[in-house]
């Protein structure tokens, strides 16, 4: 193995040879690194990077640990001490984090070294990262395509192999739809089972940490290791963490899959149906069982989701005032101009499209109207998933209705950029759980192939059966073992 | 309920945002559609329904009051984009 190979290992194998001392930390981080240098410009999957902190860190790494030695990639709104945490906003532009977010606290409990800040559609809003203040994170399978969003600067880079895995954020998507779309795993898990703490707030009741990996192991060791209830955040659960790899490799024979009728709306393109389709009959090969379910409040979710994730997200974003940190606007007359300017001096343009919305769906006369009416649709998708889960022990479904798009093809329509998020938004809306991992490739017009990806979501808590089930799927295709030809590209170019 | 008095400016206000004419243009347009279609909630009957929390309902989940170590005053001031004396400084609030 030379040090040109180390990217492309997964986590798993990664500590193989770490724990062989075949390699050091140190290099597995150097090699990394050359590899990002040399990839990155052209993908702009990372933000910021501090390889002399990481080596600091890989001196003492504990290899015996779970992650021991394992570089992860952050997304940028996720507080690292010492590093950036921009939120791809000018807000942010020179906010340095004072501390560790639980999630990176426990990551380093577990021996991995956090490891570069990766792209983001601004403070986690959009499904392409063009919202980014900084640039557009392209898709590793085709440069003229988004990577996804909001995490796809970590979805890029795990593709790209330019990280061995990272952690994104999903609040209505922002982990699974990047994954679908570069083709990697991601994994949104139960609301409360990681926490929040030191995580940029977008909309409180949504958002939770997730991992994006290469493979599905790689996923169950760090939901092992992100896990758990946290002190400084009220919403984590306080119930045992189960070991997430216990039941991969377990028969999944006699499983139940659920087909929502709902989810044959019209918009899916031909195919990512035809893809899923395949998987469906993929896991009834193995044994799974697939049942018709209804998930009759479906077609209301994405109008509930954006009043209520703009509602929060106006509330969140309040604290950007421009006294404590962040960009402050100069020579203000008064404190209502140094506000006003100081938010529209440092907001992009969907931060604004949102915090106005959610400033009008929360104002008096028509709260009720809207948010008080989405709380209540929230509650009957919340019924639907319960009745479902009585029924299957999964849900399967597309995770984007349709593979990476080009970039600016859809920036000026908000509306049809929210329609896509239709089949990850239930799960956020209703706190349970779900993935998306790669089950193939749909051919662009150019003849270039884009992943797809399969979205299981599974009931509140239950990710290790959700991981096993995804595991028996992994391990009898090959489609997660398939990387964008990055390297080959270089070297005719050269 | 095809509210389309969104107001805007008003709005703009509350939320403490001075908006471009054109992205008040802009949001006024686009806004208007997405409120259009989030009408939709309408059609269902919630006269039954109690709002709702999460999937793992849970309440009053307190921890220890506990003191432990925190930001020092130099820290919590690190990201202040004026600071001095170790205070905070803010535009004139009062006249």
């Amino acid at each position: 193995m030379t040090p040109r190979d180390l990217p492309a290992l997964t986590v798993g194998e990664l500590q193989e040879v770490l724990r062989r001392r075949e390699v050091s930390p140190q290099e597995a981080l150097v090699a990394l690194h050359e590899r990002i240098t040399e990839v990155d410009p052209e993908i702009g999957a990372y933000l910021s990077l501090d390889l002399e902190a990481a080596l600091r860190m890989a001196e003492t790494a504990d290899l015996d640990l779970p992650l021991g030695g394992v570089p992860i990639a952050i997304k940028d709104n996720i507080n690292v001490a010492g590093q950036p945490c921009t939120c791809a906003s000018r807000m942010l532009r020179d906010y340095r984090s004072p501390y560790d977010a639980t999630v990176i606290t426990k990551l380093k409990k577990a021996g991995a070294i956090p490891f570069g800040k990766t792209n983001l559609d601004e403070f986690a809003m959009g499904s392409s990262t063009e919202n980014s203040s900084v640039r557009t994170t392209l898709n590793p399978w085709d440069f003229s395509r988004v990577a996804g969003g909001s995490s796809g600067g970590s979805a890029a880079a795990v593709s790209a192999n330019t990280a061995f895995a990272a952690l994104g954020t999903d609040t209505g998507g922002s982990v699974r739809q990047p994954a679908s779309l570069t083709g990697v795993v991601g994994m949104k898990p139960t609301y409360g089972r990681v926490s929040r703490f030191g995580l940029t707030a977008f909309a409180s009741s949504l958002d939770q940490v997730g991992p994006l990996t290469k493979n599905v192991r790689d996923c169950a060791l760090i939901m092992n290791a992100l896990s758990g209830a946290d002190p400084q955040d009220s919403t984590s659960l306080p119930v045992p963490v189960p070991d997430h790899t216990a039941q991969l490799g377990r028969d999944i024979r006699g499983l139940r899959l659920g087909v929502a009728k709902e989810h044959a709306t019209t918009g899916i393109d031909p195919q990512v149906q035809r893809l899923v389709r395949a998987a469906t009959d993929h896991f009834a090969a193995l044994g799974a069982e697939i049942v018709g379910i209804s998930l009759p409040h479906t077609d209301y979710s994405v109008a509930a989701y954006y009043v209520l994730a703009t509602a929060e997200a106006s509330a969140n974003l309040a604290r950007f005032d421009g006294v404590r940190y962040g960009y402050r606007a100069d020579g203000p007359v008064g404190l209502l101009d140094h506000y006003e300017r100081t938010r529209a001096e440092g907001f992009g343009r969907e931060v604004k499209r949102r915090i106005i919305l959610g400033t009008y769906v929360l104002s008096s006369g028509y709260y009720e109207a809207y948010y008080s009416r989405a709380q209540k649709i929230r509650e009957l998708i919340r019924r639907d998933f319960a009745r479902v889960f009585e029924q299957v022990d999964a849900v399967i479904s597309p995770a984007s209705p349709v593979p990476a798009f080009k970039t600016g093809e859809r920036d000026s329509d908000p509306l049809q950029m929210y329609l896509a998020d239709i089949f990850t938004i239930p799960a956020n809306l209703t706190g349970i759980c779900g993935l998306s991992i790669p089950c193939g490739f749909a051919e662009s017009p150019d003849g270039v192939p884009l992943p797809v990806g399969l979205q299981l979501l599974g009931p509140a808590l239950d990710e290790a059966r959700l991981l096993q089930i995804a595991y028996a799927y992994e391990r009898t295709t090959e489609w997660h073992r398939q990387r964008p030809p990055l390297s080959a590209r270089k070297e005719f170019a050269a | 309920m095809a509210e389309q008095d969104l107001d805007i400016a008003s709005v703009a206000q509350l939320a403490r945002l001075t908006l471009t004419r054109e992205e008040a243009q802009l949001f006024q347009d686009q806004l208007a559609h997405v409120l259009e279609y989030v009408d939709k909630l309408r059609e269902v009957d919630v006269s039954e329904v109690e709002a709702a929390a999460h999937a793992v309902p849970m309440f009053n989940f307190f921890r220890e009051d506990e003191a432990h170590a925190w930001f020092t005053p130099v820290e919590a001031l690190e990201n202040a984009p004026h600071h001095a004396h170790g205070l905070f400084i803010v535009p004139k609030v009062v006249e």
